[in-house]
């Protein structure tokens, strides 16, 4: 293996990003993101690439449709608030089938709220965000590999199914540091065929055009049931997650990102008290990964759902294993980071609960 | 085996700096390693503190909050975090700007003036160095020539003219 490096969370998302071929990257500065945008502009101009600090996160958003719909990797990052502002062109991204990958450092709200972490914005990227019937693939790293790792499967995924992927993360995983191993990746983004790109007909072939208007009903609903389809291909094929001790386990708990490292600590916390609790940690959030839930709901007697957030994914829990179990939740919002005698607490609660 | 590590002090003390030094030497010992920083408007101006963890096993939550080792470099962190620390852990407090002691009994403490011992040896904004000498002395965490090997990687290019004082100060501090 080679030798790792050590980096901050969102250096090593701008590393991926550079190191897979992407060479537009628009944004606006935001804490706690704002290393993102301070690691492209050094080596975006060495590499002949552009880096833009747009007006707006308005602006940026649409920076990278445009740039998308000309064949390019393109990317954008911001933290909450200004996701909500490329909420519209997340969904004109997905109504034109463009790819692109969209990082949010999730930050504590609502409203401008606060610079501390948070996974407030669960519904937001999992159910939509934008509007109109889409969906984008959400990716939910746990550690500063992970960022990096998972933030270079992002541009495979989303030239792959022509959506926009999310890259679900938090203050925590972007400031920190962790050794990273940036050797495994390379531009590989001469692998997708973009014959639908804006590149100029050379008067060859009839023009490619990228719209997202569609006044009558009957071609839309075609619209949106072709993408439909692409969407279950995504349920079926890409659902990924990690368990720990869930093997014999009473109590799963259920955690993604920041939140999951804290329920690990509980939960090795609550083995060593002598309780059978594992951990299912979501990779993708959307897809979520629900029929292993469902089969985990066979054996385990509860649930918790660990999130820095008022139960926002507990409900994909609960749906997923059809409320076979109770779920307890675990939940702290406002910026505060659950420790893992909180979420222990929660683990001892469900114990008694089930017996 | 797991070491959590707690630095913390004014911003512009190299707090972080020094989190960095360590996470380096976890590296060079081939530990997991997290290095995580306070962010915000506490640091502007306020304090600056940096969990770092060391462990030979993967890292749960990066966040630090019962140190098995406490560097505080003024006396807000002392207040704040010195009845934290581990039962039979370590304490380093810099004793120019930290006038008290701590009354707990089942933890070891060292005094040690690091930001006067920097200014008498010409090693002024060093201080952070010495306090890591001595941390490095007290446990034994690894020897002199892996510090160097650290610091070379955590000194940017563009101060590298720093990097003797650097290894004088850390030097200053394993001595005393």
């Amino acid at each position: 293996m080679a030798e790792k490096v050590l980096m901050k969370g969102n250096e090593a998302i701008a590393e991926a990003a550079i190191r897979v071929g992407c060479r537009h990257y628009f944004g606006y500065p935001i804490t706690p993101q704002t290393e993102i945008a301070a690691y492209m502009s050094k080596l975006m101009p060495r590499i002949g690439g552009t880096f833009l600090q747009a007006e707006s996160e308005i602006a940026a958003i649409n920076m990278v449709y445009g740039a998308s719909a000309a064949g390019k990797r393109a990317m954008t990052s911001s933290s909450s608030p200004g996701i909500s502002l490329k909420a519209e062109g997340i969904s004109y991204l997905a109504a034109c089938d463009l790819p692109a990958v969209v990082v949010n450092i999730q930050r504590c709200g609502p409203g401008l709220g606060g610079i501390q972490p948070s996974q407030a914005d669960y519904f937001q990227a999992v159910k939509g965000g934008g509007h109109g019937d889409y969906r984008s693939i959400v990716l939910a790293p746990s550690g500063v590999q992970e960022m990096f790792d998972l933030t270079a499967q992002a541009f495979d995924l989303a030239d792959e199914y022509r959506c926009v992927v999310i890259l679900l993360s938090d203050g925590i995983l972007g400031q920190m540091m962790e050794p990273v191993d940036i050797s495994a990746v390379s531009d590989n983004s001469a692998n997708w065929n973009k014959s639908w790109a804006l590149t100029g007909t050379g008067g060859e072939r009839k023009p490619n055009i990228v719209n997202s208007l569609w006044i009558v009903p009957e071609e839309l609903e075609a619209m949106n049931l072709e993408r439909e389809k692409r969407y279950r291909k995504i349920e079926a094929n890409e659902a990924r997650w990690e368990e720990f001790r869930t093997q014999d386990a009473d109590i799963v708990v259920v955690a993604y990102g920041a939140a999951a490292r804290v329920a690990k600590n509980a939960v090795q916390g609550a083995r060593e008290a002598g309780l059978k609790a594992g951990l299912l940690r979501p990779i993708t959030v959307w897809p979520f990964p629900k029929k292993r839930l469902e089969a985990l709901a066979d054996q385990a007697k509860a649930f918790v759902c660990a999130e820095m957030s008022l139960g926002q994914m507990i409900e994909d829990v609960e749906l997923a294993i059809r409320c076979k179990k109770p779920v307890l939740l675990s939940a702290r919002t406002g910026g505060m980071v659950p420790t893992p005698e909180e979420i222990m607490e929660k683990i001892k609660e469900a114990e008694r609960g089930s017996c | 085996m797991t070491t959590q590590i707690l630095l913390a002090g004014f911003g512009g003390q190299g707090i972080l700096f020094t989190g960095k030094v360590l996470s380096y030497i976890g590296m060079a010992l081939e530990k997991q390693v997290s290095w995580l920083p306070s962010y915000g408007p506490e640091m502007r101006g306020g304090t600056a503190n940096c969990s770092v963890i060391l462990s030979d096993e993967s890292i749960g939550s990066p966040i630090v909050l019962k140190p098995d080792i406490l560097a505080a470099m003024n006396l807000p962190s002392f207040h704040r975090f010195a009845q934290d620390v581990k039962p039979g852990g370590l304490l380093l407090a810099d004793s120019s700007l930290i006038e008290i002691k701590s009354e707990r009994g089942d933890i070891t403490a060292h005094y040690v003036p690091v930001t006067q011992m920097a200014t008498d040896h010409d090693l002024d904004g060093l201080a952070n160095m010495i306090l890591l000498g001595k941390l490095l002395a007290v446990t034994g965490l690894c020897g002199g020539e892996v510090v160097e090997a650290a610091l070379k990687k955590s000194v940017p290019p563009r101060k590298a003219a720093l990097l003797e004082a650097n290894i004088r100060a850390v030097k200053l501090g394993w001595r005393s």
